[in-house]
């Protein structure tokens, strides 16, 4: 048995590069350091079926093994021929993948999307109302004295977020945990509520009324009501104290937050309340990204196309409007007549909506397991699984970039050479057409 | 692949050429003495040949780039481009997106760019974005001024570790020079404070920015860097700063220039002087001091500068200055992103309104004109504007143009320049008017030779690689005084460029965007033993506080697809 070392968990936006595997037959067996989800993501153990060959579905409508030069061929006859082709996805696969994705979608004149559209869309739409005061994990690790989980239960979706940044013993917090104040802000009792200090236990949907009720109480106002969204003023007024009083605050921030009513709303508030702690404290904040390199994506097309999704190429140039452009608007609309995932399930997370149009479309699906999304897609190009199978760049949650190893082998072509591939083979269809 | 370019007026202040009519020899991507009979020509008659543009200091790549570019889709629609043949299409005006950058540098006759500020623990970022930044040649500074290693071994005295210890970030980011900013204050900010002055220590590491620079310029001569330390002084922006600022020009000063490669004569290079020069003791009574720190400037020959000049646009800021951001975002209420990075530094984005007909932003436009123009020896001036934080880079023509037109100054003052400009400064009594050979100086000459570069870039001798720009204005008919907008206009949309010999803008067109540049970096070894140590001691303090694995932090050689190694001492 071979050990790797340094190895990148390819699952949550966590993104711990400390990972050992077991190598066994050019096979992960075992690994060591990561969650349990991190674990079964190395080994293959959530029972899920991987593709082993391109697929085509017949005119029965069975799935019918290829290889990938007929498969590609096909996909790429079907992206050449639609009028307003819609590229969707990307959040578990690498940057340069990532890269070529949008050349396609702006040679194609497709829009592009990634999965932030349905998970962290609205905190985009927030940093760009009123901006993105971040910083990195090590600074949470070596000075943050309060931290503060919003809307998010780190425990079941980011398993080691907690140990590696709020238990870990820091530079400037020898003892570690002992050293923070841990706050949890969450409707519901969770495993991560039980393990903070103070749990603020929102109603259902208040959200901005708590924030809300926060700032103005930093901002020397009192608060007239007793209780505001559930909670009792004193223990609003607790919490309000202990974040002006931090010496490095840090706010985490996920779903719960983002997708209760007021959205991007919630997210603004939230940015601004950070903004004006830094007249007392120095605090910070970060979203939790969910899958390992959704950041990496938004980071790729902002630097290529100057926005991070939603990304519209259909007049040549880049344009930009959530609500019109982002991928659910678009099927929804039934304005799109191809589609291309990849890297991701929407035939598991969209709505039926959704999905009721990407069943009377072509899709084409850039996938590696038997999911949803597969069983409603026309072309299945399984690639190798970046970060056991290849490698690339993936932007943690909070934008630092690491290098994805690969620890065995694969027959199948990576993301980056299907893309490639596809890319090349549209550029032919269309000059031979013009 | 052989060319000639026939006939053009060529400005060279490096091998003393003044608008002398005479034909550049370019062969296989260099400059060659003659070529033969089969060269391909290129009638350069009535035009200005000089050499590619080289931009000491821009922020086009990375991080705190992105988020300018994600955070601000109103600055994004502003300014969009449909993809040139071959090419990528594009966004952004204050912060175009990479392929734009490229080519827009191209479009100007720029063919060489540094990234100014890059944090270590992000350097892969900077990195790709390179990979997708066309035609120009490359590198980018990794910063140095409140890296946690380098304060504790310039505290504890401990010089050839603070070295080994540059030797090996520069390595592992694959970054060019040792940038520092407002040393001791970003390390401030970690703690929501900043320091004030170069004697005012920061907390818990209590070094003090003068003991910070001084350590610095040491290791910088130690090592032999190609570029002296890359200085952005403590204080940036406000009333009264001038003082800090010739303080911190103060402390480098004695030290021996030592550079393995090219010829630079300056052991420091200041950044963004204009943003270093006010005095007074608030937004109310501020007042130039430029002519003070150009006084210093003419009498001290170990300092370069460049200016970083308010265009009067709407911009994005971005610095690693995390608390000057943050107090900008307290003056002018606009979004504040911020990233702090863990052991090495920090960052602000903020959007800026340099509006004409507002008081400061006009003074600010005429400190950095009287530096310009009080600085005798244009030897010692870089063309900046801090792109984008005074402006963006596409506004050098603009700048251009300024300095050759007292008429464009006045023009501009006499409209709608508010008039703190004329009087609280001296630049309505200034008459100079740079010439051409001058431009080419500030434009080439002096960047390519204080990067240490001059080698190959800023100049058309045998050797040098054939970056050339042809800009359509004829000397001998044209006065650029008078005809200011021509002037703009020629040199926004150069007639030529050639990139290593390549043609890569046909009449201000972009031809070649696929075509990549080189990545320059620093590979230097002092002393084995020494390194070996502090890179084992790195190691260990990286498992405690970094929130990255030791192995996973150097970039690897896959990034950078057409490396160029400089060398400082190797031993
Ligand atoms: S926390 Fe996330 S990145 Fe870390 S091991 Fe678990 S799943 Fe992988
Ligand atoms: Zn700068």
């Amino acid at each position: 048995m071979e050990l790797v070392k340094n190895v990148v968990c390819p699952f949550c936006g966590t993104l711990c590069d400390d990972i050992i595997c077991k190598v066994e037959n050019d096979e992960i067996v075992g690994t060591i350091n990561a969650c349990r989800i991190g674990h079964s993501k190395f080994v293959h153990a959530e029972g899920a079926m991987r593709w082993k060959k391109p697929q085509i579905r017949d005119e029965n409508g069975e799935l019918v093994e290829t290889t990938y030069d007929d498969a590609i061929e096909k996909a790429a006859q079907v992206l050449a021929a639609s009028k307003r082709p819609l590229m969707y996805g990307w959040s578990c696969t690498e940057c340069e993948a990532q890269a070529v994705g949008v050349d396609l979608a702006e040679q194609t004149k497709a829009i592009v999307d990634n999965t932030a559209s349905v998970c962290h869309g609205p905190s985009v739409l927030a940093l760009q109302d009123v901006g993105y005061p971040i910083c990195t994990f090590g600074e949470v690790k070596n000075r943050a004295d309060v931290v503060v989980y919003w809307g998010c239960n780190p425990m079941h979706a980011h398993p080691r977020h907690l140990s590696r940044h709020v238990f870990a013993r820091g530079f400037f917090r020898e003892r570690g945990r002992s050293d923070r104040t841990l706050i949890v802000v969450d409707p519901r009792e969770s495993d991560s509520s039980k393990l903070a200090d103070i749990h603020l236990q929102v109603g259902y949907n208040q959200d901005y009324e708590l924030l809300d009720a926060m700032r103005a109480a930093m901002m020397g106002h009192e608060i007239l009501y007793d209780e505001v969204a559930g909670i009792p003023r004193e223990e609003i007024m607790e919490a309000v104290e202990a974040l002006k009083n931090a010496q490095f605050g840090i706010l985490f921030f996920g779903m719960g937050i983002t997708h209760s009513r007021g959205k991007h709303r919630n997210i603004d508030t939230a940015i601004m309340m950070v903004q004006d702690l830094n007249n007392f404290a120095k605090f910070t904040l970060i979203p939790m990204r969910g899958h390992y390199n959704v950041t990496g994506f938004n980071q790729v097309a902002t630097w290529e196309s100057g926005y991070p999704y939603c990304i519209d190429f259909a007049t040549g140039i880049p344009r930009y409007n959530p609500g019109e452009t982002g991928a659910n608007d678009v099927l929804q609309n039934k304005e799109t007549d191809a589609m291309m995932v990849i890297a991701s399930d929407p035939g598991a997370h969209f709505p039926q909506k959704s999905l009721r149009r990407m069943a009377e479309i072509p899709v084409i699906a850039i996938e590696p397991h038997r999911t949803p999304t597969t069983e409603l897609a026309d072309i299945i190009l399984p690639p190798a699984i970046v970060g056991m199978e290849t490698d690339g760049t993936a932007y943690r949650m909070e934008g630092v970039p690491i290098r994805m190893r690969k620890v065995v082998d694969s027959d199948l072509l990576s993301d980056r050479e299907i893309l490639q591939r596809l890319l090349k083979r549209v550029m032919e269809i269309k000059t031979a057409s013009k | 692949m052989e060319h000639i370019i026939k006939n053009g007026f060529v400005y060279d202040p490096l091998n003393e050429v003044d608008g002398e009519k005479m034909d550049i020899c370019i062969k296989d991507g260099k400059i060659v003495d003659s070529v033969s009979a089969d060269a391909n020509v290129i009638d350069a008659t009535g035009k200005i040949v000089m050499p590619g543009g080289v931009d000491p200091h821009a922020h086009v790549a990375g991080a705190k780039v992105n988020v300018g570019r994600m955070y601000r889709p109103e600055d994004s629609k502003k300014d969009v481009e449909a993809a040139a043949t071959g090419g990528r299409a594009g966004s952004g005006f204050s912060v175009p997106s990479t392929f734009m950058t490229g080519q827009r540098y191209a479009q100007m006759g720029y063919t060489t760019v540094m990234e100014a500020a890059m944090p270590p623990l992000l350097a892969r970022h900077t990195h790709e974005e390179f990979h997708d930044t066309p035609i120009i040649d490359h590198a980018a500074f990794p910063l140095f001024g409140n890296n946690w290693f380098v304060m504790e071994y310039l505290k504890e005295g401990d010089v050839d570790g603070c070295a080994a210890y540059a030797s090996w970030l520069l390595k592992a980011t694959k970054g060019y020079t040792i940038k520092i900013v407002n040393p001791g204050g970003t390390e401030a900010w970690a703690w929501g404070g900043n320091v004030h002055g170069i004697h005012d220590p920061s907390p818990y590491f209590d070094i003090e920015a003068a003991e910070i620079i001084k350590g610095l310029a040491q290791v910088n001569e130690m090592l032999g860097l190609p570029h002296p330390i890359h200085l952005h002084c403590n204080d940036l922006g406000h009333p009264g700063n001038y003082e800090t600022t010739l303080a911190s020009f103060d402390v480098p000063k004695g030290i021996k220039v030592n550079a393995k490669t090219g010829s630079r004569d300056a052991v420091l290079y200041a950044t963004h002087v204009q943003f270093h020069s006010y005095g007074g003791t608030s937004w109310r009574d501020v007042v130039s001091e430029a002519p003070t720190i150009a006084n210093y400037v003419n009498k001290n020959d170990h300092i370069v500068m460049d200016i970083g000049q308010v265009t009067l646009d709407e911009t994005t800021t971005m610095t690693a200055d995390g608390p000057m951001e943050f107090d900008l975002h307290s003056l002018n209420g606009l979004k504040w992103a911020n990233c702090d990075v863990e052991l090495e530094t920090g960052s602000g984005v903020v959007p800026f309104i340099y509006a004409a007909r507002a008081p400061v932003p006009a003074l600010q436009w005429a400190v950095g004109m009287e530096l310009f123009l009080l600085t005798e020896d244009a030897k010692k001036v870089c063309l900046t504007t801090d792109s984008p934080n005074a402006g963006p880079f596409t506004r050098y023509p603009r700048v251009i143009s300024w300095l050759m037109s007292n008429r464009a100054r006045t023009d501009l003052m006499e409209g709608e320049l508010h008039k703190w400009a004329q009087r609280k400064s001296s630049i309505a009594t200034i008459d100079r008017e740079y010439s051409f050979l001058e431009i080419a100086q500030v434009t080439r000459a002096t960047p390519a030779k204080v990067l240490g570069l001059s080698d190959t870039k800023g100049h058309l001798g045998a050797g040098a690689d054939a970056d050339v720009a042809i800009y359509n204005f004829n000397p001998e008919i044209q006065n650029p005084s008078a005809d200011y907008r021509a002037l703009e206009a020629a040199f926004q949309h150069a007639s030529l460029v050639l990139k290593d010999g390549i043609p890569v803008v046909k009449e201000g067109v972009v031809v070649n965007p696929t075509l990549r540049g080189r990545t320059y970096w620093v590979d230097t070894m002092l002393d084995e033993t020494v390194y070996n140590e502090v890179v084992a001691d790195v190691e260990k303090q990286f498992k405690q506080f970094y929130s990255v694995n030791f192995a996973n932090y150097p970039v690897q050689d896959s990034y950078l697809p057409h490396s160029t190694p400089v060398k400082g001492v190797i031993q």
